[in-house]
């Protein structure tokens, strides 16, 4: 085969820059691969340290197990509580969340004029960019007071629920309005050209129009919520019991984690059922993922 | 006639439901603007040079010195490592492999990393960067996790980023004869770096603000960490440790203005950054 | 050495068919290009002509799922054989596309981007590139005191020329042009053509247009295609004033296209 090389000079220089196209390459694959190998190196490392208390227990046990009293002279693993817990708050979370976060992304998409229509999208940037531990702090000191006029010490399900609705805002707001942003006009105009109101063509065209949307963003708000840590910590009260009502003290899976891994013994059956707990949350988690690919897939057709 | 009657209550819905959604995106804005105010409110007394300046062992046990520098420390360590990972994962991605199962198992892999809680990152550090690597509690540790946490936001912000370049700049680069590297190097990357760092504020708000992943693999000890090896405590931790502990009210309001303050910051820039990334037009790059 | 294989054409096609997934886009095309000429590649919108055009520099390579049979020779040399250097080929066969597409740069280094990736890196030979490139490309008088401005800030005409200037400036033996004018106005095009004029003395040129007095003023063959099929290839002349097929007739008096 002739040799096509223009610059003399370079003479060598063009299968030499192919090997280092090559090396770079597979130096690049190695980088993407890296998620792949962290997701499953995650997935490994929770079920193993997970796996000894579960043999013992038995998952079922756990899962149903109502009673958390992992220090005592006859340990008793039940993780049912914190499942509780982590299902009132999220579920709290929403009932508030959603709504509000829901209505601020159809103004935002919908009703705001130009000027301000930006506004919304920014804001909703800088309350996910709020660390959590400052919501926490900040539930401590305003909405943990306002609750105990209700009655109790304040911390509970009640404020726990208030302050991750505020965290999932976000979430609700920024993926809604652009499931709302990315309905076609013509749906807007062909309504509206038929003599229904602006909001009769929001409700009855874009809103469906946007459910999928809609629908992951609720389901990667319910993600944030039950994976939140540190803001439950300081305001769910944290007792490992079954909650009663919306003022009684609660305890999530994540919380049960922070609290107690850093004082447990590695290896101990203690440090193993808390890797459970991890377990529960972890499947549940990919779960969620699971649904979002789901819904954004079908939305997508 | 019926219709017009009809058409009377329809206004009447219709300005219903717009007075409740007006109402409720008024909440969100409250719910910003008296999270910030309060904090900032309640911190302006503390905000002095002591707080600044002094560290927790001084007799008023505010000072921040040593949490800010950890946070500092922190932060750039990540981005050495995630920065450009995430990047040259990217740029395999959207430039050297098309659409298929390759793609789609990396795809999903790290939306799964982006929906992992930071506590499961906790634990993973804890147990493979702490104990497997023997890494213990430390900066290195710390910076380890806190790449893993930013990984998949430095991805997508970069996928998006180059989705977002000109495919005539890659078609002029490679008739000329240049290489997949070359043009990646020298057009695509450089006409996509506003974008990408755009993601960076993103990430540096998460490492900022991340508290429940560093728990268990940075620890919290409060002086400046001089090695990798060094324990340490970052302004977030901090602040969860005043909270919860009770230990310094001032000190705690303090410590999240100043968080807010970097969030707003991280934010600000962020966004001109990707406005000028959108407004690409005139734009220059260097060699 | 390429080139002495007997043969004076500078590119030439035999039996070359190319399919988009199942679309069978080129079918059955033959062609040959002389050394320093000009040949136009007309017809109708989706013929394949711009399609050939990309197989001589393999950008076709780009597209996903595009599969190429037969065998096209730049200089002599098959570039579908698998030890082919596509980077190579791509120095020897320049290429201008129909917009002009100037990188987010300075005019200089957009000029001196092709060298430098080529491997030279002394100032002062990338200067004497620049400048001559700039010159040959007929840019020089109009923009050597603007050499350090970006690129996109010039008009749309100078962007053409700088894109050309861009392609001289790694010296390659072939230019392709896909549709180098359609989106210039007339004065603009005039100098493009007094530039491909000038450029034919040195370069093969193989240009695609949709414009009937462009083929007709600036080559020396002129090829039409249709449906993926070379229906007519000859002298310009012939071409416009005796067509041996109807179709091409019929294109040419603009009874479609």
């Amino acid at each position: 085969m002739a040799s096509l090389t223009l610059f003399p000079k370079a003479g060598n220089k063009a299968s030499a820059e192919k090997r280092t196209e090559r090396i770079i390459k597979g130096g690049l694959m190695l980088c993407a691969l890296l998620s792949v190998l962290v997701v499953l190196l995650i997935t490994v490392m929770v079920f193993k340290e997970a796996w000894p208390a579960i043999k013992q227990q038995g998952l079922l046990n756990m899962i149903t197990g109502t009673s958390w009293k992992p220090t005592a002279a006859k340990p008793r693993f039940g993780l049912l509580p914190m499942i509780a817990g982590s299902f009132a708050v999220t579920a709290l979370a929403l009932l508030i969340g959603v709504p509000v976060g829901l209505a601020t992304a159809i103004y935002g998409a919908e009703l705001a004029t130009v000027r301000v229509a930006p506004l919304v999208g920014r804001m909703a940037g800088i309350l996910a960019g709020i660390p959590s531990v400052v919501y926490g702090f900040f539930g401590l000191m305003v909405i943990v007071p306002a609750v105990r006029l209700l009655g109790g010490t304040g911390m509970g399900v009640l404020s726990a629920g208030v302050v991750l609705a505020m965290m999932i805002l976000p979430t609700v707001i920024s993926v809604s309005e652009a499931a709302i942003r990315a309905v076609p006009g013509e749906y807007r105009e062909a309504s509206l050209a038929m003599g229904a109101t602006k909001w009769q063509t929001i409700w009855h065209v874009v809103i469906p129009a946007a459910k999928s949307g809609i629908m992951a963003s609720v389901v990667l708000a319910i993600g944030r919520a039950v994976g939140e840590t540190m803001a439950v910590i300081l305001v769910a009260g944290n007792i490992p019991v079954i909650p009663k009502g919306l003022l009684s003290a609660t305890r999530t899976l994540t919380v049960n984690i922070a609290l107690e891994m850093g004082y447990v013994r590695p290896g101990s059956l203690h440090y193993s059922a808390l890797f459970a707990a991890a377990a529960v949350l972890f499947a549940f988690i990919m779960l969620i993922n699971l649904s979002v690919r789901m819904i954004t897939r079908g939305g997508s057709r | 006639m019926m219709k017009s009657v009809k058409k009377h209550d329809r206004k009447r819905d219709e300005r219903f439901a717009f007075a409740v959604i007006k109402a409720l995106s008024l909440t969100t804005a409250l719910v910003l603007l008296l999270i910030i105010g309060y904090i900032t409110w309640n911190a302006i007394p503390a905000l002095n040079w002591q707080f600044v300046a002094g560290t927790p062992g001084d007799p008023l046990n505010t000072g921040i010195w040593p949490m800010a520098v950890n946070t500092l420390l922190l932060v750039v360590l990540t981005l050495a490592i995630a920065l450009p990972l995430g990047i040259l994962a990217a740029v395999y991605l959207k430039e050297y492999v098309r659409e298929g199962p390759f793609v789609s198992v990396v795809r999903s892999a790290t939306e799964n990393l982006a929906g992992m809680p930071s506590i499961i990152f906790g634990l993973f550090g804890l147990v493979f960067f702490g104990k497997m690597l023997g890494l213990g509690w430390s900066l290195a540790n710390g910076t380890l996790t806190a790449s893993i946490i930013i990984l998949p936001t430095i991805m997508r912000t970069t996928e998006e980023a180059l989705k977002s370049v000109p495919q005539s700049y890659r078609e002029g680069s490679l008739a000329l004869g240049a290489t997949r590297w070359q043009t990646v190097k020298k057009v695509v990357l450089v006409s996509a770096f506003p974008g990408i760092m755009s993601g960076l504020m993103l990430a540096i708000g998460r490492v900022v603000g991340e508290t429940a992943a560093l728990m268990f693999t940075l620890g919290s000890s409060d002086r400046v960490a001089t090695s990798l090896m060094d324990s340490g405590r970052t302004l977030a931790m901090h602040l969860y440790m005043l909270a919860h502990e009770g230990l310094s009210v001032e000190g705690a309001f303090a410590t999240a203005f100043v968080l807010v303050v970097v969030v707003l910051a991280v934010n600000v820039t962020a966004e001109m950054l990707a406005n000028r990334a959108l407004g690409r037009g005139g734009r220059q790059i260097g060699r | 050495m390429a080139g002495e294989t007997g043969s004076r054409s500078m590119v030439r096609a035999e039996g070359l068919n190319l399919y988009y997934d199942k679309l069978h886009a080129l079918k059955d095309v033959d062609m040959e290009v002389p050394k320093n000429s000009v040949l136009s590649l007309i017809g109708p919108s989706g013929c394949g002509k711009s399609t050939f055009l990309r197989t001589i520099n393999r950008m076709n390579d780009l597209i996903p799922g595009v599969r190429v049979q037969g065998k096209v020779e730049v200089d002599g040399s098959d570039i579908y054989d698998p030890s082919c250097d596509v980077i190579d080929l791509r120095r020897k066969v320049g290429m201008v596309f129909q917009k002009p597409n100037p990188f987010p740069m300075s005019v200089y280094d957009n000029v001196a981007y092709g060298p430098r990736v080529h491997g030279i890196k002394d100032r002062a030979e990338l200067d004497s590139i620049v400048e001559k490139s700039l010159k040959d490309a007929a840019l020089w008088d109009e923009i050597k005191d603007r050499l350090k401005k970006p690129a996109l800030g010039i008009s749309g005409g100078q962007q053409q020329r700088l894109c050309i200037a861009r392609t001289l400036a790694v010296e390659p033996d072939v230019i392709l042009m896909d549709e180098p004018t359609s989106a210039l106005d007339p004065i603009s095009t005039g100098k493009i053509e007094e530039l491909i004029d000038e450029l034919k003395k040195r370069y093969t040129i193989i240009i695609v247009t949709h414009n009937m007095q462009q083929a007709g003023r600036i080559s020396d063959r002129t090829a039409f295609f249709l449906l993926g099929q070379v229906i007519e290839e000859g002298p310009t002349y012939d071409i416009f004033h005796r067509p041996a097929d109807k179709r091409t007739e019929d294109y040419i008096t603009g009874r479609f296209g």
